[in-house]
């Protein structure tokens, strides 16, 4: 697996959650992501990072644009040294008509990704690994 | 923080959504334009998100938030100009926009609130019409 | 790092170029003759050429590590370009990796003239380790290329069997047939919001005659669909519903009392009609036309 690219933008504030779409859109674009995917990859993004910063206390995202040899890919990793997450289960459920709180957030950014990766415990922070494959549906 | 301008067209309001919107200009446009409905009587509300790229469940939470109070308002709204992938998006997502009508564009949404207006009209001159009997 | 018996190994090869070049291409030609000349000779010679070529300047130094270190990149793009071409013109794996494989019998014999004893053993076996690890590599890109091509022939396949017909002016029809998974309803789904933006489109009939299993999962790719026309301000009525699939959809609790359904694809058009302020009759001539309808209808 090789890594062709990556960096790492601060995410503390909403005016940052809007830079994170830039960059991860530019990311996207470089790798060939058609307009679809672009949208579902640059949308989980926006629902990550504003969790990050809502509930999380604000983290870093970092970027790293894949090639696998078969095909190119973009993932983004979410790291933030909040409170974690508690109850797993439930924050993976949706809070669909309502759309409230982080379920929708984490469910949905899984959702629109082809893999999706979280670590997270009580006082430790929470990691989250997003990944979509360019090509993929 | 920008604000977002908010027309007056008949008596209806347009409202046109062309920038990246953090919390504040969210929470402004929903002040200023809950306060512009009653203002001028509005009886329906365009919201033109033709410009947008990216709608998250921010976003949508905010535009069906916007709906929900102009409905109580005596106000319907009507959400234009969604584009395809933010469409195939939203759905992915999981977002319903319950209580949020769409139309493909500002002329189709204008039609769809003056049809609205009209069937109210139809249906009050009805009740008028019981009553009186 | 450079070490002797590559380095000695690569000298007697350079040496014995000419010789074992014309003896490869032989056996390779030999082999393929059976392929009715997909190859040029000249083409297959200058492919031998420039390999060896590359071979021989990677091999004195001294690593064998043929897929990941530098030192052998001019060799793995080569056999890349050898196996993606080859892949594409319908040679078999095994076709292709002769390619590198076939190199071992003249640069055995050529060894043979020159070494003997350990020395020899020392240098087949890695002449033959070398040569190994290149032919899997190339094996490897081949089936890669393959791969590429099947993917995108299932892509092509997935855009030409949604076609998004205009039935009359803003009622679009969307027969679909065959099974409807996740990659289907992605392109269903982008091929019905482009047609509704093209056209302007207010309704569209989605039309499930044509698939044979409606499961809870197809359910949700048909709801997803209906829902993303609808964020674009169009209706959509799903026709085509056979009496068991009503049965699976009660059976599934599937949620749809608020899609509409209809039995028939003409029932929906007719539908579709009278909610843009149409309807079907006879004209006077008995002929059927559209015309408006009017308040005594």
């Amino acid at each position: 697996m090789q890594i062709a690219k990556s960096e790492t933008v601060a995410v503390r504030s909403g005016a940052e959650v809007v830079s994170v779409r830039h960059a991860v859109r530019k990311y996207a674009v470089e790798l060939g992501f058609s307009i679809v995917e672009q949208t579902k990859v640059v949308t989980a993004a926006s629902e990550l990072a504003r969790n990050m910063v809502d509930y999380g206390g604000g983290g870093t995202m970092t970027l790293e644009a894949l090639d696998d040899g078969i095909r190119r890919g973009l993932r983004l990793r979410f790291e933030d040294h909040g409170p974690g997450i508690a109850d797993l289960t439930l924050a993976l459920r949706d809070g669909y008509t309502t759309g409230s709180g982080m379920g929708l957030g984490l469910g949905g950014a899984k959702r629109l990704s082809n893999e999706f990766d979280i670590k997270t415990a009580p006082g430790e922070g929470t990691t989250i690994t997003i990944t979509r494959w360019k090509g993929a549906s | 923080m920008e604000r977002i301008p908010i027309l007056k067209m008949g008596s209806f309001l347009l409202v046109s959504i062309q920038i990246d919107m953090d919390d504040r200009t969210a929470m402004s446009l929903q002040d200023d334009l809950t306060g512009q409905i009653v203002k001028h009587r509005a009886k329906g509300v365009l919201i033109d998100i033709s410009s947008l790229d990216v709608v998250d469940s921010f976003i949508g939470r905010m535009l069906a938030n916007t709906a929900a109070m102009a409905r109580i308002l005596d106000a319907d709204t009507v959400v234009v100009g969604m584009q395809p992938s933010v469409a195939i998006t939203l759905v992915e997502l999981g977002l319903s926009l319950k209580g949020v009508r769409s139309a493909l564009n500002v002329e189709r949404g204008m039609d769809l609130l003056r049809q609205i207006s009209r069937e109210l009209e139809v249906e009050s001159e009805r009740d008028d019409a019981d009553r009186e009997e | 790092m450079a070490d002797s018996q590559s380095t000695r190994l690569a000298s007697l090869m350079r040496n014995r170029a000419d010789e074992v070049l014309s003896e490869w291409v032989r056996l390779q030609q030999h082999d393929l003759s059976l392929r009715n000349n997909l190859l040029r000779e000249g083409e297959l010679e200058q492919q031998c050429r420039e390999f060896l070529n590359a071979l021989l300047i990677a091999l004195p130094q001294g690593t064998t590590d043929i897929s990941t270190s530098p030192v052998w990149a001019t060799v793995r793009d080569y056999v890349t370009t050898v196996a993606r071409s080859r892949a594409r013109q319908g040679f078999t794996p095994t076709e292709t990796a002769m390619f590198v494989f076939s190199l071992k019998q003249p640069l055995f014999d050529a060894m043979r003239r020159e070494l003997s004893g350990d020395d020899l053993a020392e240098s087949v076996w890695l002449i033959s380790t070398v040569l190994d690890r290149i032919g899997l590599f190339g094996t490897e890109t081949y089936q890669r290329g393959r791969e590429e091509i099947i993917a995108r022939q299932q892509q092509e396949l997935l855009e030409l069997s949604t076609p998004v017909v205009e039935l009359w002016q803003g009622v679009l029809a969307l027969p679909l047939i065959g099974t409807l998974d996740s990659a289907r309803t992605q392109v269903v789904m982008e091929s019905l919001l482009q047609a509704i933006v093209d056209t302007g489109s207010s309704i569209a009939i989605i039309d499930i005659t044509g698939v044979p299993v409606v499961d809870t999962l197809v359910a949700q790719h048909l709801l997803k669909t209906v829902a993303a026309a609808r964020l674009m301000g169009a209706d959509c009525i799903i026709s085509g519903i056979r009496p068991q699939i009503a049965q699976t959809i009660v059976h599934l609790g599937v949620e749809i009392s608020d899609v509409l359904t209809k039995a028939t694809l003409a029932d929906a058009f007719a539908i579709a009609l009278s909610r843009i302020g149409l309807g079907v009759g006879r004209t006077s001539k008995t002929t059927v036309a559209l015309r408006r309808r009017t308040l005594e209808d």
